[in-house]
């Protein structure tokens, strides 16, 4: 297939074409604004015909990988099928042109829904009471710090350490940060999973929380959960659970059940909604009683068959977002859960697992793994000795790009050399991970007899490799005139430098 | 099993290829005792039944025509073409992930590049990154670079700054040990930054240019949280010199969705690039000089950074860009303005026909405003519970935020409450006094 290179819409714009048909105001015109607040030079935004406009995006569209046309074993984002009624469901007008601010009688149909959501995921995972407020994953772990911060300040304790093992996603150490929380790292043992001596030697009464994802970001289920919640809250201090990866245990255990105090989830991962090119997604957080009066504002409450929001919350942190919540998400995710149930659920986290192992097993005579046993829904594979070392695991993604299937994850979790993370999923067939496993199989065999090909590849995508290091010593970060021209920007002394810290032709984690 | 796609034969093949026994085996680290037999969650539903239930939800809300509601406070109801939703519909866009392999992602690469020329257009200013989730945490986030920028542990906000966005900012603070400050009087060494909304949550112009000036001569940052679509006819931050531009982009083509997924936006000088939190795309080549697009300047972030980020935002609202760019781009700049000037015509025709109305007044008339305006009146309540009956969703009432304002309400216009509207508005608000 050729791809013709498509211009930015800037480029295709002409001078001179009349905007589209739009009402006129049929009132008599009475605005003044004061001259010093108006703007002076129009903004330069594209003029394109309808017909041009959306050829553009049709052949914009054309340039991406997506979970629609193509194998997409991205680990730790599962990238499962995203149920085309979820998006009918949520384009209800019963649901879309909701105001925000209409009257709570008049959206009984949305409150109700939510707080039907609200009880199914804490049937899911085990806790009391879950905000869906959060947009996102991260989004959902620094709400649940901040409640966590809030009831030690409630208790008037002092507790400015979060603890974060080295696999962890780096949304954890962020989100702590952001929350004004002191990192400490705990260590992984030689099986992949938490040093538990180590963790032992971490935890204080300094320690307010230790966040966890189980299974864990290696796809290995912390065995030791009950020992280590233990030893969490002997020290006072409250486990986190991170729900990135909850997609292998729904219906088999409950973070809830582990000891976990709070956790978040990504309805755009476990629960299908689809995640839009990067987002929206929704990061609800569930969490036990103790921490529940320190939810977000509003919570929603059932009374005699009617709902309501309970903004009336002393100990609340307040809002984490405007209004309640990605509302248009929460519908699609409570679409899927209506249409899998307890036995849909519970199948859809096996045959996660299952396919899982079964690509593991059989891609362990063509990547290194370094942990035994099985694994839970996604693995993590090394490209470091693949060719005796002469190519990497980027060179593996990018010829299974050129074979027509999304990579895996790359380079993280940190501690794996060489990482390629694989997540398959449930909703890819048997024939789809063999056709995964052939293509694999044609690359390392191509990475042992003609290396320089395969990091050449890939060669028939819209584009090769792109200069990533040159694209970041000399940011251009939007489309301007000069730009098109050919010229060069002028040198207005602003103009960004090099960054020193960006890693010089170092791969860089992609999930 | 609706969604899930092996055969049980497939299901005992891919078992014995393994090697082993039952799932069970494979289950073998979680401990027994914690082992569910059965979720507590009733059986799954056929597809027809499914949304049916779905239905019967969305049946129990009180759905009212875009041309009768003149609510906004943040969310407006506004025309949105049809080209918006036949791009989302694009299973190439929403059913893909963030851009991480630039050479299978180019579309979503281009298309946000494109956002981030459109943003760092409107604002006048000269970086704008790739979204974030919504106005509130945007200003939060602006809130967060200045601080960091300056070393200084002070806010200051001018008054009627989107009482959400207020809230979200001070849980921000408290967590990151920051103050938040809300008088201008205050303001001084200590002072990262002076947040502004323009026009504010009252709809009324503000002195930005004034707010702005009043930042720097203190070593202060300006961040300017403003109306996507007021830009057309307002200056822009960057023409009179904030450093920070942030707002909530709702209004560039997507569903009012009782408050979400929207579209938080940022953009800033140059000179703060490295500061700004989340994706940014840039413009890259490859081995055989054809330009391609590829996320750019990455050791700002988390999945780099860790606990040194900029901020922890991983998934953001691409989606939502997206459709802010077909619309921007549907409409053009004499479209935007179109759009802008009619809803500002509509409204000023709205608050005259309004004030003429008994017991109903301007609560500033002396104040410039434009799309949306505060009034008071007698039996405020009355008078809009009467609309609602009418089908008509009126004015948003002030007092639960503004106590000073118990007896007022914003009423908004957009080019969607055409003439007739207004007047069924005017009557229907008279009959309900
Ligand atoms: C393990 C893990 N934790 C946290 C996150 C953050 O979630 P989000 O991207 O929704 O903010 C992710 C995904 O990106 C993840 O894989």
């Amino acid at each position: 297939m050729k791809h013709a290179p498509e211009p930015l819409s800037f480029e295709k714009s002409r001078a001179g074409l009349a905007p589209p048909r739009l009402p006129k105001a049929g009132v008599p015109s009475s605005a003044a604004l004061p001259d010093h607040l108006r703007r002076q030079r129009a903004p330069e935004l594209p003029r394109l015909s309808e017909p041009e406009l959306l050829r553009h995006y049709s052949r914009l569209a054309s340039l991406n990988f997506s979970i629609s046309e193509h194998f997409y074993p991205l680990g730790s984002c599962t990238m499962k099928y995203n149920p085309v009624a979820n998006e009918e469901a949520a384009r209800l007008p019963g649901f879309a042109q909701l105001h925000p601010y209409q009257e709570e009688a008049s959206i009984q149909g949305a409150l109700e829904l939510m707080w039907r959501l609200e009880q199914a995921l804490c049937a899911i995972v085990g806790v009391d009471r879950v905000t869906l407020q959060p947009a996102a994953g991260a989004h959902g772990e620094w709400t649940a710090l901040r409640m966590i911060q809030a009831f030690f300040e409630s208790l008037g304790e002092s507790r400015p350490e979060v603890i974060v093992p080295d696999s962890a996603h780096g949304t954890n150490p962020a989100s702590a940060a952001m929350c004004g929380f002191k990192v400490v790292q705990v260590r992984s043992g030689a099986d992949g999973r938490v040093d538990v001596a180590d963790l032992h030697s971490k935890l204080s009464t300094r320690t307010a929380a230790l966040m966890l994802t189980n299974p864990n970001t290696l796809g290995l289920f912390e065995k030791e959960i009950l020992a280590m919640a233990a030893a969490v809250h002997a020290v006072g201090a409250k486990l986190y659970y991170d729900g990135a990866n909850l997609n292998a245990l729904m219906g088999i255990c409950r973070p809830g059940d582990m000891g976990f105090d709070a956790v978040h989830l990504n309805l755009h991962k476990t629960f299908t909604t689809p995640h839009g090119g990067g987002g929206p997604g929704a990061g609800p957080v569930g969490v036990k009683a103790d921490l529940a009066p320190f939810l977000p504002r509003p919570t929603v409450e059932a009374e005699g068959g009617c709902y309501r929001f309970d903004f009336d919350r002393p100990q609340s942190i307040g809002r984490v977002r405007s209004f309640y919540g990605n509302f248009g998400m929460l519908v699609r995710a409570y679409a899927y859960i209506l249409a899998m149930g307890s036995d849909g659920l519970a199948q859809a986290s096996e045959d996660a697992v299952l396919a899982a192992n079964y690509v593991r097993k059989r891609v362990e005579h063509l990547l290194h793994l370094p942990y035994a046993g099985f694994c839970m829904h996604e693995f993590v594979a090394s490209a470091g000795r693949v060719a005796d070392g002469r190519v990497r695991a980027l060179d593996i993604a990018k010829g299974l790009l050129e074979r027509g299937i999304h990579a895996p994850t790359v380079y993280f979790p940190l501690i794996v050399p060489e990482a390629l993370m694989i997540e398959p999923t449930e909703t890819e067939s048997k024939a789809t991970l063999d056709a995964f496993v052939e293509a694999l199989v044609e690359i390392v065999e191509l990475a042992n007899s003609d290396p320089a090909a395969l990091r050449a590849e890939p060669r028939s995508l819209p584009i090769g490799r792109l200069d990533e290091v040159a694209a970041a010593r000399q940011p251009v970060l939007r489309w301007s005139r000069t730009l098109d021209s050919g010229e060069k920007a002028p040198a207005d002394g602003s103009s960004p430098q090099g960054d020193p810290r960006q890693p010089a032709a170092v791969p860089v984690p992609t999930a | 099993m609706p969604y899930l796609v092996h055969s049980e034969a497939e299901r005992q093949e891919m078992l014995a290829a393994v090697g082993a026994n039952s799932m069970a085996e494979l289950l073998a680290d979680v401990p027994t005792e914690l082992r569910l037999s059965e979720l507590e969650l009733p059986a799954g539903l056929s597809e027809l039944d499914t949304m049916a239930e779905i239905r019967r939800l969305a049946a129990k809300n009180q759905v009212f025509s875009d041309r009768l509601c003149f609510r906004g406070g943040g969310v407006y109801q506004r025309f949105i073409p049809a080209a918006v939703a036949a791009v989302l519909a694009k299973p190439e866009f929403y059913t893909a992930y963030t851009p991480y392999q630039p050479e299978a992602s180019q579309g979503t690469l281009q298309a946000t590049f494109e956002f981030q020329t459109l943003i760092a257009e409107l604002t006048g200013l000269a970086v704008a990154n790739a979204s974030l989730y919504d106005g509130a945490t945007a200003v939060a986030e602006a809130a967060v670079m200045a601080v960091v920028q300056t070393g200084r542990h002070e806010v200051v906000v001018a008054p009627f700054l989107h009482p959400e966005y207020l809230e979200v900012l001070r849980c921000n603070a408290r967590g990151r040990g920051f103050r938040v400050v809300q008088d201008l009087n205050a303001v001084g060494d200590a002072t990262a930054a002076v947040i502004f909304q323009q026009p504010d949550f009252l709809g009324l112009l503000v002195e930005a240019p004034d707010l702005t000036k009043l930042a720097h001569q203190h070593g202060a940052l300006a961040i300017a949280c403003v109306d996507p679509i007021s830009l057309a006819l307002l200056a822009p931050p960057g023409e009179y010199g904030a450093d920070i531009a942030v707002g909530e982009g709702q209004q560039l083509g997507l569903a009012a969705s009782l408050g979400g997924p929207h579209l938080g936006f940022i953009a800033c000088r140059q000179q703060l690039t490295r500061r700004l939190p989340g994706r940014l795309v840039g413009q890259a080549q490859d081995g055989s000089g054809r330009r391609g697009f590829v996320l750019t300047l990455t050791a700002r972030e988390q999945h780099i950074r860790r606990e040194k980020a900029t901020s922890n935002i991983c998934t953001n609202h691409a989606l939502c860009a997206l459709a802010a760019s077909v619309y921007l781009t549907y409409l053009g700049p004499d479209g935007l303005r179109q759009v802008a000037e009619v809803s500002c015509q509509r409204a000023h025709f709205l608050a005259q026909r309004l004030s003429e109305l008994p017991g109903v007044r301007l609560a500033y008339p002396e104040r410039p405003f434009l799309n949306e305006f505060p009034v008071r009146m007698s039996q405020l309540e009355r008078r809009l519970a009467g609309l609602s009956q009418a089908g008509i969703l009126g004015g948003l009432q002030l007092g639960r935020w503004c106590p000073d304002l118990a007896d007022a309400a914003t009423f908004c216009c957009t080019e969607v409450n055409d003439p007739d509207a207004i007047e069924q508005l005017i009557t229907a608000l008279a009959a309900a006094a």
